[in-house]
């Protein structure tokens, strides 16, 4: 590993002015699982910034009025243990349960999954499904960006050079609404997604129809993608409309943009990418009528 | 070339302090410095395990955390498992039921099935495989690795 700095900025503000006296060549730490295996494999960094002292990176809160605050730096075990979520946003344990093992469970971190911006990252359908946004700060201030619009190819994001990732900001979920997240892999756990989705649902008050509807899918893409097409195709129609389910599924098919890889192929990535939107579609509207 | 780092941090309950260069991982001060090479370095990059520590109670992989950041921070690994009275129940029962053959893994799935033990004490053969998924073993086939926890997990239940 190539020599470094370290700085543990204790706030916000100390973060961004190290950041923009880094030179552009700064590593965000948080729980180091891309980062440090990156740096391992050549990546050089002068600055290495450690957003573990940080409050708002770290904090995991929730209010009735402003949902949910996901720090930046924690990590998926915190998530997924945390009883609101538990609760309220099963599709955050979902996805934050299944990302490799406990080991980098324990120390990775949804934000962190955000700014690697891997095509095939776990949290992010499920997160962008919730109707999520995520917190940036910069020496401007601090801007906010819809969880769908993040990314803008592999490994690549809307952060600027002097910005980070503070948070994610998770909406309290309505009455009647579900959400739901699931992957396509050939092994039971400790795998990369050949295809991911998430659908999120809101039923009216009866329960047998659908209010809202998102649909995201990932690793068919060079970002998660949401499918708004998917969403609309299920607006106003009853739960058990098949037709709509299918549009639904068509829509996610035509969205996709994969490539061929040792993970899958165009072709079956384009299936799964309907097979997992009607799996979570059916998911999340399994849970709106527990809920 | 950028300073070395002064770190005062908790190992196997003993105060340490020791410097070290940002760019060392945890993994290599523990052995390389403070010789404490009972942990393995296996394959460096998170997937195998080997190199398992708690920090604060919770299994990590050692290879991905930088040495800068136990400040603070209370570590085990697996120097610090055995008491002073005698073998952990996992080191006594991984004996028994030879649940090792080469040992490079061993170091690293007693810590991460200690961990899963002191959360709970009754822990499924389905939990189990799925805790320890994240440790690697290539000699054992797994399942004597699974008989000893599960064995343990009795022991420390009576």
């Amino acid at each position: 590993m190539n020599a470094f700095d370290y700085e543990a900025p204790q706030s916000v503000d100390e973060a961004i002015s190290l950041l923009s006296a880094g030179n552009g060549n700064v590593g965000m730490l948080a729980g180091g699982t891309d980062l440090i295996a990156q740096l391992k494999e050549g990546r050089k960094i002068d600055l290495m910034l450690d957003l573990k002292q940080i409050p708002e990176a770290t904090a995991l809160s929730f209010d009735e009025d402003s949902g949910l605050s996901i720090g930046a730096a924690t990590p998926c075990s915190k998530i997924y243990s945390y009883d609101v979520v538990k609760s309220r946003y099963p599709a955050l344990v979902d996805c934050t349960s299944l990302i490799g093992s406990i080991q980098i469970q324990n120390r990775g971190t949804v934000g962190g999954n955000f700014c690697n911006a891997s095509p095939a990252a776990d949290t992010p359908p499920a997160v962008i499904v919730l109707g999520s946004t995520c917190r940036i700060a910069g020496a401007n201030g601090t801007r906010e960006v819809a969880a769908e619009d993040f990314f803008t190819g592999p490994g690549q994001s809307v952060l600027q050079p002097g910005e980070f990732l503070v948070s994610i900001q998770v909406p309290t979920p309505v009455a009647n609404s579900g959400a739901f997240f699931l992957r396509f892999i050939p092994r039971n756990e400790m795998d990369i997604a050949v295809a991911n989705a998430a659908a999120s649902v809101v039923l009216d008050s009866d329960k047998t129809t659908i209010q809202e509807a998102r649909v995201a899918i990932g690793a068919v893409a060079p970002t998660p993608l949401l499918v708004a097409d998917a969403g609309a195709a299920l607006v106003g129609k009853a739960v058990d409309d098949e037709d709509a389910i299918e549009a639904a599924c068509a829509a996610s098919r035509a969205a996709a943009r994969p490539i061929s890889d040792m993970r899958g192929t165009i072709e079956q990535r384009i299936h799964l990418s309907g097979v997992l939107t009607r799996r979570a579609i059916q998911g999340a509207i399994q849970r709106a009528k527990e809920s | 070339m950028p300073g070395k780092v002064h770190v005062t941090t908790t190992i196997n309950g003993e105060s340490v302090e020791f410097l070290c260069e940002p760019r060392q991982t945890i993994l290599e001060v523990l052995r390389d410095q403070l010789d404490l090479t009972g942990t393995k370095e296996g394959c460096s990059n998170g997937n195998c395990g080997a190199c398992s520590i708690l920090v604060n109670g919770e299994v990590i992989d050692s290879c991905l955390m930088m040495g800068v950041e136990a400040e603070g921070q209370e570590l085990l690994t697996i120097e610090g498992v055995a008491s002073t009275d005698g073998l952990h129940p996992l080191q006594q029962k991984f004996l028994e039921h030879a649940a090792l053959q080469c040992g490079i893994c061993t170091p690293g799935f007693i810590v991460a099935a200690k961990a899963l033990l002191d959360q709970e004490s009754n822990p499924s053969e389905e939990r189990i495989r799925l805790y320890l998924a994240g440790n690697l073993c290539r000699c054992t086939g797994y399942d004597k690795i699974v008989r000893a926890v599960q064995d343990a997990a009795s022991e420390m239940a009576e």
